[in-house]
């Protein structure tokens, strides 16, 4: 799921990530194109292969986020898509007759697009962090790095994690999912210095050095994409792409999920959604049969 | 005997010495979201540090800020002109999560400063009136949206009527030329829509050249303006060192005409439509508040005081005007300090000068 303001990069970096046109640009400045007034959610399903390996992909954008003079709020409708794939989950878990592959719909990740302020994250950014890093995997960025320097770059990367820090606002990978001593030294590194990743999206290609290369260009120079002096794109795919993508999902299912899991069957009295109300009998066979 | 010379071909010079010594001033405001680049542009058009001690307060921080109006001035001095420049800042404008409303305090800034001058112009003591009515507001658009947001509009809407307004888009590096081009035509094609009257340049005199015509068509074109500001400066290769921004890429150099409007943006303000920008606040949006405030007064209620056939300058000032506590005593304090200021100057001239004669003393003795 990409999440952030309109025209920060989002469909062309979703495309840059996947190497195809999975995610449908907003026809870039069509003329009739407005800002939706309220957020919309917008899932888009692609099956994509390499080497053989089918991966189903589903790129869920939310046009209209942060748009508004009045953002009040604006991440429920978000909230709200994203338990309801957990409740359609548990409902097929719970089912009698279960199937051998419930259609997982869950958002594994959801990359959250950070404006290139070089300031530091906006009130809204904080908010909305706040409230979803509680129910999904949020993996922040810095959209449109190109119009910060070097410098600019690290010290806003520093006050970004420090704000985040300060909020207690945990970001994947989180600190307390870390399984072994390997993990978390590795996943140390990514967190206190390559987070959030600073990147840049194109799906245009340029000659550079005899080479064909993703880039943007601009009369004083040209933008590698995949050049890592120039940006954290590379990190950022073989991140989610190449090394955490299975457990981007583990921890949803085992994580997210379990703990929505748990809160629905705590309200509704220890039994699965969806049943009557049954006597409070001690040796109720329901709990057993869905505990795993 | 020359017959035909009478001498008042002199006239434009005596304009020029009067206004030389008099000194120029001029108020400009930027307002805009926070991090588009705004006081690293004033820097660079004025050349001065307005931001030295400029701390930025981080996101929590912002959840409870409400906008504020910061004044600061200047003088700045070039080959012996003068101008006494204030600049009017905006921090915390569109900052916080609901933004209803965020520019009524702009507005309302606007407006007293428009209220302020008319009641010194309608006062008894005319000599020293302070004009600090706000002559231009650059508004910073972002490069990274597709074009005005709501809250752009809904800005741009509440003060088109009352101050010129010179759209400008910031941190122009952010985007490809291409880019900038779309970028501009959309915003151009909103503006039109939303029927927001931004400043208007004159069109040239016929008998300009052809040269200062087609540059004049030039600045016309690229409005609103793609701006870059930097106060570093980078060593690029074997050229010149230049102010701009240094990237592993490359470096986006701000007096480059092929990469931004910079200098489109400096002409304008500074060098060619600066006395104009003045004027249009004078003659029309500070006479369209004037026009305004005086028909809101004539109106059943204020009929009893004075028929609207009475109604003139100086019955003006028996009205009351929406009250600014204490504007007598605050406009006696401005003229006192302007007063101090001229005398001070003086003295120090004075002090020059005997100093240069005793030298010149000391040599003959």
């Amino acid at each position: 799921m990409s999440k952030g303001q309109s025209g920060l990069g989002k469909s062309t970096l979703i495309n840059t990530l996947f190497k195809s046109q999975v995610s449908r640009k907003s026809a870039s400045w069509n003329r009739e194109e407005k800002i939706p007034k309220t957020v919309e959610i917008k899932a888009i399903g692609h099956v994509i292969e390499e080497g053989g390996v089918k991966m189903k992909l589903t790129v869920i954008d939310t046009p209209g986020f942060g748009d508004q003079i009045n953002n009040e709020n604006c991440w429920e409708p978000i909230e709200k898509y994203i338990n309801e794939q957990y409740e359609k989950f548990l409902k097929e878990e719970v089912n009698i007759a279960r199937k051998k592959r419930i259609p997982d719909t869950r958002v594994h990740c959801c990359l959250y697009f950070i404006s290139p302020t070089g300031h530091s994250l906006r009130p809204l950014d904080l908010e909305f962090m706040k409230h979803l890093s509680k129910v999904v995997n949020i993996v922040p960025i810095i959209a449109k790095a190109d119009t910060m320097t070097l410098e600019e770059k690290m010290e806003f990367k520093q006050r970004v994690r420090k704000e985040l820090e300060v909020n207690g606002i945990e970001f994947y990978p989180q600190k307390e999912f870390d399984e072994d001593l390997e993990d978390k030294t590795e996943n140390d590194k990514i967190r206190q210095e390559s987070m959030p990743f600073a990147v840049v999206g194109s799906d245009k290609e340029y000659q550079v050095n005899g080479k064909r290369v993703l880039g943007r260009k601009t009369p004083w120079g040209i933008i590698e994409v995949e050049n890592l002096t120039h940006c954290e794109f590379a990190l950022l795919r073989d991140f989610v792409i190449r090394t955490h993508l299975q457990d981007l999902k583990e921890v949803t299912h085992n994580i997210h999920y379990e703990t929505y899991r748990a809160r629905r069957l705590n309200d509704n009295g220890g039994l699965p959604p969806g049943e009557g109300v049954l006597p409070p009998a001690p040796a109720s066979p329901c709990p057993a049969t869905i505990a795993e | 005997m020359d017959k035909e010379y009478v001498g008042f071909a002199a006239l434009p010079s005596q304009l020029h010495r009067k206004s030389v010594k008099k000194g120029f001033e001029f108020t400009l405001m930027v307002a805009g979201e926070s991090g588009l680049g705004k006081s690293t542009l004033i820097n660079s058009l004025f050349l001065t540090d307005l931001y030295k001690d400029r701390l930025i307060p981080d996101a929590s921080a912002r959840l409870s800020q409400t906008l504020t109006i910061e004044r600061r001035g200047v003088e700045i001095e070039e080959e012996g002109i003068k101008v006494k420049l204030t600049l009017v800042d905006t921090p915390g404008f569109g900052d916080a999560v609901d933004n209803g409303d965020c520019w009524m305090p702009v507005v309302r800034f606007i407006e007293e400063q428009f209220e302020q001058y008319l009641r010194d112009e309608s006062g008894l003591n005319r000599k020293n009136i302070q004009d600090s009515r706000v002559h231009c507001c650059l508004y910073f658009i972002s490069p990274f949206g597709r074009g005005l947001r709501p809250l752009d509009v809904a800005f741009l809407r509440a003060v088109h009527d009352k101050v010129n307004i010179v759209p400008v888009i910031g941190k122009a590096d952010a985007l490809t030329p291409k880019e900038t081009q779309i970028l501009k035509q959309k915003i151009r094609e909103q503006l039109e829509e939303q029927e927001i009257n931004i400043y208007q340049f004159p069109d040239c005199d016929s008998d300009e050249d052809e040269d200062f015509k087609k540059q004049d068509a030039e600045m016309k074109e690229s409005i609103p303006f793609a701006v870059i500001g930097s106060s570093t400066v980078v060593r690029d290769g074997a050229t010149r060192p230049v102010r701009g921004r240094l990237y592993p890429w490359g470096a986006a150099e701000v007096e480059n005409p092929h990469h931004c409007d910079f200098l489109n943006l400096r002409r304008m303000l500074v060098q060619t439509h600066l006395q104009d920008l003045k004027e249009v606040t004078h003659d029309l949006l500070y006479e369209g508040y004037r026009a305004r405030c005086l028909q809101s007064l004539a109106r059943p209620g204020a009929r009893e005081r004075t028929g609207r056939s009475k109604l003139s300058r100086q019955s003006a000032t028996e009205i009351p005007l929406p009250m600014l506590p204490l504007a007598d005593t605050e406009k006696l304090i401005r003229e006192k300090d302007e007063e101090l200021r001229r005398m001070q100057e003086m003295l120090e001239k004075m002090q020059a000068q005997m100093q240069q004669s005793q030298g010149e003393q000391s040599d003959v003795l």
